[in-house]
């Protein structure tokens, strides 16, 4: 089957990682990502801090593509983008003239039918019911799912999971074998877009996340949102000269370790991409 | 006249921020919920709420104050706020506000001048590639900030690994990227 995709900038770059094991996972599934033609930036952290009418035209641009090109459903396995999306859908439904004066910036249609779905939904719905089948090498580890911010918030407009304590991760792990434990920063921020220009405080933040999941005995953090795995990965080196840790436990991809448990390979789902090294195979 | 007629008329920040982004910062009985679970808030000048006090004193020493502070740039926009508070008061989407307002009326925080530079760093590359170049996004920021030494061990062991592109990747259709930015530019 075919599903619409919008990958966004991070996976095509500094998570090629993630990239890779949810495109490996639609294979091996016989499920046939297509990618939203010519897409752009969803303008992230930095469009809505600066600039309210561009930090919606640019996701309706690329929800407009969508439309044109027939795509009803589109999973969006950056958390980041997956908000940006949603919170433009919602804006542009309450508020029509909001929605026309958009329409003129972008010179496009809109209607805000093609469906956003976050990449636990995408796996929900049509990785689960196969699951079984496929697991071939349990994932027998401890783990924090570390859900982040824009998963679950706002939540009155992604109206998706528990807010304060979400579950839908921790089910897709407990079914490939793992035990999820409880955790007291599953939705606490990791520090996202101040990664470059306050990296202090993101370290802090990260610190905070890392500590705690490593205080309950986690073998690895289970994440969904290549923002949170930047911070709490490619960060480590920095998280541990802030706090004067040594913390060593991996952050990996919720695909990645559903990958492994269908028997795919630790190269194949990218843990060569990682700067904390992965010993989990 | 109504309480809110009352406070449209009037010319204070609180009454901009209600009348752009339907925020009511009269809403808000200081239970401090958004200040305790704000993960910025111990490096902020004004926690959340006190932001939200200041607004409505409707003093215009006060509404200067907010715009010229800190806190509206390091606000993460994590939402906690939102999600926790007992009034629903959109406190993220009145920081967006009040970073556009204040950078419209010049009085950005001069400590918030890197976090700035990087969120123009970024617009631009959107701008010129339309989509997000890494590379590019991080030597502009550096030119931006003059900050020349940070990460400098990073971007090698991004490339090694792949997360790195040397050259930008750039969308067919830049002309329309081109005309969005104009159309919304202010």
């Amino acid at each position: 089957m075919k599903i619409g995709i919008y990958p966004g900038c991070s996976l095509e770059g500094s998570a090629r990682d993630y990239n890779q094991s949810v495109f490996a996972l639609a294979k091996a599934f016989d499920i046939e990502p297509v990618q939203i033609p010519d897409w752009n930036c969803c303008g992230a952290t930095a469009a809505h801090n600066l600039n309210k009418e561009l930090s919606l035209a640019l996701p309706a641009r690329i929800l407009a593509l969508a439309e044109k090109h027939g795509l009803d459903e589109i999973v969006v396995p950056c958390a980041a983008c997956y908000s940006r999306l949603m919170v433009t859908q919602h804006e542009l439904k309450i508020h029509p003239e909001l929605k026309n004066r958009i329409c003129e910036v972008i010179e496009m249609d809109y209607k805000g039918t093609s469906k956003v779905i976050n990449v636990i939904e995408w796996i929900d719905k049509y990785i689960i019911p196969k699951l079984e089948e496929k697991v071939k090498k349990p994932f027998n580890y401890k783990v924090a799912c570390y859900y982040g911010c824009l998963l679950v918030r706002p939540n009155k407009v992604l109206n998706y999971d528990r807010v304060e304590d979400p579950q839908t991760m921790d089910v897709v792990m407990n079914k490939i074998g793992a035990t999820s434990l409880d955790f007291a920063f599953k939705t606490e921020c990791c520090g996202a877009g101040l990664s470059i220009s306050r990296t202090d405080i993101v370290s802090k933040l990260s610190g905070k996340i890392i500590e705690d999941a490593e205080h309950r005995g986690a073998d690895a953090i289970i994440v969904a949102c290549p923002m949170c795995h930047s911070n709490l990965d490619m960060r480590r080196a920095d998280i541990n000269k802030y706090w004067k840790t040594e913390f060593k436990i991996p952050v990996i991809f919720v695909t990645q370790a559903i990958g492994l448990a269908i028997g795919l390979t630790p190269e194949e789902v990218g843990f060569k991409r990682h700067f904390v090294e992965v010993k989990i195979s | 006249m109504s309480h809110s007629d009352h406070h449209i008329e009037r010319n204070s920040l609180a009454a901009k921020v209600e009348k752009e982004v339907e925020v009511k910062a009269q809403k808000c009985y200081q239970c401090g919920k958004c200040s305790a679970g704000c993960p910025v808030a111990e490096d902020m000048d004004f926690p959340p709420s006190m932001v939200l006090r200041m607004l409505q004193t409707e003093i215009p020493a006060n509404d200067e104050k907010i715009l010229k502070s800190h806190s509206i740039w390091l606000c993460v926009t994590c939402e906690m706020c939102l999600t926790r508070c007992p009034m629903e008061i959109d406190i993220p989407s009145m920081m967006d506000y009040l970073r556009q307002k204040s950078r419209s009326e010049s009085k950005e925080n001069p400590k918030a001048k890197n976090i700035i530079a990087f969120h123009k760093s970024f617009l631009s590359s959107i701008k010129h590639t339309g989509r997000l170049y890494e590379l590019g996004l991080i030597l502009d920021y550096k030119r931006q900030s003059l900050n020349m030494t940070q990460d400098m061990s990073l971007g090698p062991k991004m490339l090694s690994r792949g997360k790195l592109h040397i050259f930008p990747e750039k969308i067919k259709d830049m002309a329309h990227m081109a005309r969005i930015f104009k159309k919304t530019s202010k």
